[in-house]
């Protein structure tokens, strides 16, 4: 393959292999069982070494300019083309799905929730990796609703069929909540279609992003419309953040999902909102962002408070970590409200941080159930720490990752946020906005006292003496392979910011100079 | 920028522009640095080297120290400000750099850090022999001390802020080192969220001062330029305030001090080092820091600052007086002396360098007393100074080396803290009188609960019920080095050594410091009064069953002070139990009830009306559940069945949605 080639069909390769490795796993008779969980790392680890390839290859001095573009016609009659693309905004999501999704695969090795049906399993997570990644690298409307789309049948299934006991009500209330943010979604979309610029080409409405976005940026779009348009698709996007108040499915779907669900869904399946805010919703309706601000700002300082409070009242442990997402995902949109190059910077900073902080945080409880067989804080008990002293320290240490110490990975996206909160964009009101900021930093105290209080009551005390006869097995090989990369990111990245910052700056300069000229 | 950003720090620095930095100042950057590789070498290879920890920590200190020496000889020669990093990273325009910054304040500082946590590193051999997480402690302690010489080093409020918070949760670690008492690690959550309570707005002040400096850098020397020609009073006055938070949580002033006499409830070198010597000073130093910015803002900072020092000097020193716990009367007698720093900065240029020379010599005696009492408790096997008594003759060596090092807290004329305090005095008395009158009343009381502990301790009768012993040498050789260190320390700010203290530390141009007879009469006044009120009430001829205090102030003073003002009970049952336990309950029967229940309605509603949903869920998700097992044995049948489940969802969904909607928008 020469260069120009790999450079064309990087993208596709990288983003259907997974669907392709899922259809082989489905020919893999069910009786083999090892043969599935292998294919599944195989295929992930394939996938994530094309990713890699990609984030070599790409030019990072051209870092705003979408680069392994391919763009042909897809479906003629509506304009809708697959035009897929890669830049500085999209790489460190795009690689850190990868990335997940094969310490996912390489945590299915050893665990395959009940019940069992490990084929399906492993199908249903490589589709979800296809349709994740997807919607990181579509610059059509048409083929990122699509993907958007196709990431909720696999989790569905994923909550419904592998989940505890509540998994029912949890996977429905998943599915239909995204699908009705979704449906405001698309019809945003379709107004963007209908009223936006022509191809010129073929004279037709389109759904090219690009276009679309450049037609905005020059003032395509009436001020009314995009205040009507802007909050259509900012309710879809806002669903899957999940921001306060529409986050109600998420402390659920989390608890009851697997733990690779939970994984998956925190770690990457989030940022597809956070992610639609800033590459759609921000550029094409720049009035649109600039008047919806100051609401989504007080959203996400309500959710950083509010989650936090929560937290303090879970009993179980999987919830109250589902619930700091919450929070976690306020500071996000707490970034991308300001509407400065530092606040939308954070954001990505942050989501990425997140992804992995959290990602591995779910890790930790999946496999602390996996021993204890509960999640209630006040069945475990305390006395981790000595029951199993390696699990113990890596629960500490990525709690304290999360609640935002400076040098790891949390900190850089939460201290930027609240400094673009202190000085927005110049358009906002700066009291407001320092209102959000003190709430915010309200929010990183009972932060800090939620995690310190449950490591209290997780690791700390002496152990009950009902689990020192079961002899827990300390970390397993298999988890020290899945988690030492987050581990390690979690360092690297609060070290390196500069990783994720320096491919994203030009981008977001970009976007921030269109909303607030 | 960055280029400038230099340009302006060299031209801050160069105001007392004198000889090039020496070697050591320009590879001070090393010094953190060694901390950071004994720590990871300590984690990942001490559990098998001899000894089992401390030898990477005491080889790291040792050269640390070296360092630490070479850079206050630099400045002592008159060498000009040492500083340089490089780029660490850029975020929309705001740009960031790891580097280093030595002058005459970070120089002192370094030689107590390096110096103080070197003695605690030989002491906590014998101290902690034994311990079941002896290693990981070692551990523990490099990475507080590299996070401690970062915090001293920084040379932006990035920087600083990351050495900041990784000392924290250090200490967070360390107060909670024995963790299986649940006592110990809600003293840990305390110390670490009480502090976080003035970080949070230390980090807003690093806001208002990275944009009073353009909004694109947080170096010091950049903010202070800045803030000298900045018109912006009020942002540099609330700059100024919302920095000072960070010192009342770090520093434990009122009304945030209530974290420091529970964070005795870590093993006593850590009381020593992080709790008395240095993590607690870092308050102090940060005023000194930015003391640019708190000179600049409007006046009324300095005496807010004043204020809250003034307030914790004298209500702390009082708590001191009626403590059982010996770590106790020494927490908050630390509370006191820092509140002495808050209160001499505060009174602008001419009390910094008094300041800082207390904090230099009370690091010293401070964390001699603590390591005093650590071999105390060593040897009685408890806290109680009811347990104690009679001690002097089973320990000697720690019976004199206290004996120094109270006399040094209680201000005994020549020896160690009479000379800061005296430099505090001196300064006070122009124009501050207020402050002379608590200086002087502190003093006093001081010495009175300083005295109290000693005869209490080493006097009369013995009443503990452990075989007392004198502790190995590898404790009691620290107690007499640290002894010495005071003594010395004391005489660097005396007219003997021509204050040369004041050379190295000093905010503006030096100032010219003059023995003054009456005052320092005063304060030996002061000192001597205290301790002869202490053998009054506290000398071994009186009867201790009931505290002599007790039976003097009366059951109602008494036990307000036995419960710290009710201060802690007032925290803990007027904000943190009803956030933890009644507001957040709250908070999740609102979410469960009106936010889901919303969801839940409109989700019964959509039931009930259609019956739609009733069909997917029998049809699709009971399928899919219970039939998991047919559906999924051939390809052909589960990829059918998920696909089949999906359109006709969406189907539903979306047309239903699409529908209505469009009416709304495309009329």
């Amino acid at each position: 393959m020469n260069e120009t080639t790999w450079q064309q069909w990087a993208i596709t390769i990288t983003v259907f292999l997974p669907i392709a490795g899922a259809i082989v796993v489905m020919l893999v008779p069910s009786s083999k069982d090892k043969m599935i969980r292998g294919l599944g790392v195989v295929t992930t680890a394939l996938a994530f070494a094309c990713a890699i390839a990609i984030a070599i290859g790409f030019d990072y001095n051209n870092s705003a300019q979408l680069q392994f573009v391919k763009d042909v016609s897809w479906i003629p009659v509506i304009g809708a083309r697959y035009h897929v693309g890669i830049d500085g905004i999209s790489m460190p999501l795009f690689v850190l799905t990868y990335l997940l999704g094969l310490l996912c695969a390489i945590y299915t090795a050893r665990y395959v929730p009940q019940p069992g049906r490990t084929k399906a399993f492993v199908a249903l997570t490589l589709l979800l990796i296809t349709g994740m990644a997807g919607t990181f690298i579509s610059f059509d409307l048409i083929l990122f609703f699509v993907f958007w789309e196709l990431v909720l049948v696999p989790m569905y299934f994923l909550i419904g069929v592998w989940g505890s006991a509540n998994r029912q009500y949890a996977s429905i209330k998943f599915f239909l909540y995204t699908l009705f943010g979704s449906v405001f979604m698309l019809l945003g979309f379709l107004a963007l279609y209908f009223n936006g610029p022509l191809d010129p080409a073929t004279g037709k409405h389109t759904f090219d992003l690009s276009a679309i976005t450049a037609y905005g940026a020059a003032g395509g779009f009436s001020h009314t419309f995009q205040l009507i348009v802007f909050g259509a698709i900012a309710l879809g996007f806002a669903v899957k953040v999940p921001m306060w108040p529409f986050h109600t499915w998420l402390p659920d779907a989390h608890t009851e999902a697997p733990t690779i669900g939970s994984v998956l869904l925190a770690g990457v399946m989030l940022k597809m909102g956070t992610y639609g805010f800033v590459r759609i919703a921000l550029p094409s309706l720049p009035q649109g962002a600039v008047a919806y601000a100051p609401w989504i700002g007080a959203l996400a300082a309500i959710a950083i408070v509010y989650a936090a409070l929560a937290c303090l009242a879970q009993k179980d442990l999987k919830r109250l970590i589902a619930f700091s997402s919450v929070g976690h995902m306020g500071f996000v949109m707490l970034g991308i409200a300001t509407l400065t190059t530092i606040g939308i910077q954070a954001a990505i900073f942050g989501m990425v941080a997140h992804g992995v902080i959290t990602g591995m945080l779910f890790f930790c409880v999946g496999s602390i159930y996996d021993r204890y067989h509960t999640r209630e804080i006040a069945e475990i008990g305390g006395g981790m720490s000595e029951l199993m002293p390696k699990m113990a320290g890596i629960f500490a240490f990525v709690a304290i990752a999360s609640l935002g110490l400076p040098g790891l990975a949390g900190f850089i996206g939460e201290f930027m946020a609240l400094l673009s909160s202190f000085s927005p964009a110049a358009v906002l009101n700066v009291g407001l906005y320092r209102t959000f900021m003190v709430i915010g930093g309200i929010g990183t105290i009972l932060t800090a006292g939620y995690f310190l209080w449950m490591l209290q009551r997780i690791n700390q005390g002496e152990s009950p003496v009902k689990w020192r006869e079961h002899h827990f097995r300390d970390i397993l090989a298999v988890e020290w392979v899945s988690w030492v990369p987050l581990l390690a990111l979690t360092v690297v990245l609060g070290l390196v910011p500069s990783i994720i910052l320096n491919p994203t700056t030009n981008g977001v300069d970009a976007i921030v100079h269109i909303v607030t000229g | 920028m960055v280029a400038l950003v230099h340009i302006l720090a060299q031209e801050a620095g160069g105001e007392a522009a004198g000889t090039a930095p020496n070697w050591f100042m320009t590879h001070a950057f090393l010094i953190p640095l060694f901390c950071v590789a004994s720590g990871v070498l300590t984690l990942v290879f001490g559990k098998r080297t001899p000894g089992k920890g401390p030898v990477y920590g005491i080889a790291a200190l040792v050269i640390a120290f070296v360092f630490a020496i070479g850079c206050l000889v630099g400045i002592a020669s008159g060498s000009s400000v040492a500083t340089g990093g490089i780029h660490w990273f850029t975020i929309g325009g705001f740009s960031v750099d790891a580097g280093y910054y030595v002058d005459g304040l970070a120089a002192t500082m370094l030689v107590v850090v390096t110096g103080v946590s070197l003695m605690v590193h030989l002491y906590a051999i014998g101290y902690m022999h034994g311990d079941k997480r002896y290693t990981w402690f070692y551990f523990v302690l490099s990475l507080f001390t590299a996070a401690m010489l970062v915090v001293v080093l920084a040379p932006n409020l990035f920087e600083l802020l990351v050495g900041w918070e990784v000392m924290g949760v250090c200490s967070y670690l360390l107060i909670g080192h024995w963790y299986e008492e649940h006592v110990n690690s809600s003293a840990a959550i305390k110390a670490f969220i009480t502090t976080r309570i003035g970080d949070v707005p230390f980090m807003f002040g690093i806001f208002a001062c990275i944009i009073i400096a353009g909004g694109t850098t947080s170096n010091i020397q950049a903010i202070g330029t800045a803030v000298g020609v900045s018109h912006d009073t009020v942002l540099v006055t609330a700059a100024a305030l919302l920095l000072f938070g960070g010192t009342i949580g770090k520093s434990a002033q009122f009304p945030l001090h209530v974290w420091l006499p529970d964070a005795m409830a870590g093993p006593t070198p850590v009381s020593a080092l992080i709790h008395a010597a240095t993590m607690v000073a870092a308050g102090v130093y940060l005023v000194g820091r930015m003391f640019e910015v708190f000179v600049q803002a409007d006046p009324v900072v300095l005496t807010i600052v004043g204020t809250i020092g003034a307030i914790t000097m004298l209500g702390a020193a009082i708590l001191a007086m009626v403590q059982n716990d010996i770590k106790r009367v020494l927490a908050y007698s630390t509370l006191s002396q820092l509140a002495y720093m808050v209160a001499g900065l505060s009174m602008g240029e001419t009390g910094y360098s008094a300041a800082f020379f207390h904090l230099f010599t009370h690091a010293f005696f401070k964390g001699l007393l603590f390591l005093g009492a650590g071999s105390l408790i060593h040897a009685v096997h408890s806290n109680n100074m009811s347990d104690m008594g009679g001690l002097r003759r089973k320990m000697p060596i720690t019976f004199i080396t206290m004996l120094i090092g109270s006399l040094a807290l209680a201000g005994f004329p020549l020896i160690g803290g009479f000379w800061s305090k005296d430099e505090l005095l001196v300064t006070a008395s122009t124009g501050h009188m207020w402050l002379f009158v608590m200086f002087l009343v502190t003093a006093l009381a001081t010495a009175f609960y300083t005295g109290r502990m000693l005869f209490l301790t080493f006097y009369g009768p013995y009443k503990g019920h452990a075989e007392p012993h004198e502790s190995p040498s590898v404790m009691t050789g620290p107690l007499v080095i640290l002894a010495i260190a005071t003594v010395v320390a004391g005489f660097l700010g005396s007219p003997f050594t021509s204050y040369v203290f004041a050379d190295w530390v000093h905010f503006g141009t030096p100032e010219v410091h003059h023995f003054h007879g009456a005052i320092a009469g005063i304060g030996s006044l002061a000192a001597l009064g205290g301790l002869a009120l202490g053998w009054l009430f506290y000398g071994p001829k009186r009867d201790r069953e009931v505290d002599p205090l007790q039976r003097g102030l009366g059951n109602g003073v008494w036990n307000v002070l036995q419960h710290r003002y009710y201060i802690d009970s007032f925290y803990f049952n007027g904000i943190v139990r009803p956030i933890r336990d009644s507001v957040s309950a709250g908070v999740v029967w609102f979410n469960q009830n009106v936010l889901d229940g919303v969801v839940n309605g409109a989700a019964v509603v959509a039931r009930g009306g259609s019956g739609v949903i009733m069909w997917i869920d029998r049809n699709v998700i009971d399928n899919a559940v219970n039939g998991a097992g047919t559906a999924m044995e051939t390809f052909g049948k589960g990829l059918r069945l998920v696909q089949t489940g999906k359109v006709q969802w969406y189907a539903v969904g979306l047309f239903a949605g699409v529908i209505a909607l469009s009416l709304f928008i495309f009329r």
